[in-house]
């Protein structure tokens, strides 16, 4: 029993430990730097997942430059554009704000706006109630009328 | 009638609008940054004979196809006859870069389903692959005659890209100065 939960336990941390390589550093900062970057990026052969995360051979091999990259002292952005020289700024999940990806960045507020102007479009038969159009006299008489009736 | 009724209908054709543009889309298909540049510069060695150096300059002077190939690629394997195909017709150079591979495997492939590249750069570790945005094999890249990247295909060829897409370019890229 003890064995077979063990053996749950572990199949459950596996997949977690294989995925990534254990990477050293000399300096603390390069690590975060390093492990930032790795979440700001997409891995382009298993797309829903990050650099960081992918199991894919390609992943591994980007990890290697970008490793090497900031371990030899250079900053996020350097190894940034070095992805996106070779793959776009596709592999960014939040790309540059640029002609190409500005409907990306201003989509949402467009669609809010457009379901919002629906929403709270003045009601115009709600206003026509509101502001009835005068009686005519004949209307007025039969009006006092039928209240007649109905005291 | 009123405009109101014809709103969830509006609303319904817009997505559906949306909804058929993304079933056309290909998620695969990621724009390179790479057209319209110069192909990334390489030395590698000829994966045939690693006494014989092979570099970007060999690349340039007439418009031409580099694809990317491996051995353990099974889609290569598929686009393969078409390419050997396309080879014997004549009407383009075929270069090949062997991403990830080892010589012999290479090799060994080459020799069983026929070498339809004038000479393929042997790229063990994938450098070569990395600087030219590959991020899976097999894809085609049409280079102008001064070795500018002018087209990518991603994915196995087949005889309609060839026919429709590739020699169209490289028709037209011959008629450049």
């Amino acid at each position: 029993m003890r064995i077979m939960l063990l053996l749950m336990i572990g199949s459950l941390v596996a997949p977690l430990l294989g995925a990534v390589e254990v990477r050293e550093f000399d300096d603390l900062e390069k690590q975060t730097r390093y492990e930032h970057l790795l979440k700001e990026v997409r891995c382009l052969v298993c797309q829903n997942q990050t650099l960081g995360d992918s199991d894919a051979e390609l992943a591994k091999d980007l990890r290697d430059e970008i490793y090497s990259m900031i371990q030899s002292g250079q900053s996020e952005e350097e190894a940034i554009s070095f992805l996106t020289d070779r793959y776009g700024d596709f592999v960014l999940y939040r790309p540059p704000f640029k002609s190409v990806t500005w409907l990306l960045w201003v989509g949402p507020v467009l669609f809010i706006l457009a379901g919002g102007s629906i929403a709270f479009w003045p009601k115009r038969d709600k206003q026509r109630q509101a502001n009835p159009k005068e009686l005519t006299d004949e209307e007025r008489l039969e009006l006092d009328r039928l209240k007649r009736r109905i005291d | 009638m009123k405009i109101r009724f014809l709103i969830p209908l509006a609303v319904f054709l817009v997505m559906t609008a949306f909804l058929a543009i993304g079933l056309k889309l290909d998620p695969r298909e990621v724009p390179s940054p790479l057209i319209g540049k110069e192909a990334p510069k390489f030395s590698l060695t000829d994966v045939m004979d690693a006494s014989k150096a092979m570099s970007t300059y060999d690349l340039k002077g007439d418009a031409v196809l580099v694809n990317v190939w491996a051995s353990w690629c099974v889609s290569c394997r598929q686009e393969h006859p078409i390419l050997i195909d396309l080879a014997k017709r004549g009407e383009v150079t075929i270069y090949g870069i062997n991403y990830k591979d080892t010589r012999e495997e290479a090799q060994k492939w080459l020799r069983s389903y026929g070498n339809p590249y004038h000479s393929s750069a042997f790229d063990p570790n994938g450098h070569t692959g990395i600087d030219w945005g590959v991020y899976g094999v097999p894809e085609t890249f049409v280079l102008d005659k001064q070795g500018v990247i002018r087209h990518k295909h991603t994915g196995p060829l087949t005889q309609a890209v060839i026919e429709d897409e590739l020699l169209p370019i490289i028709r037209k890229l011959r008629g450049e100065p």
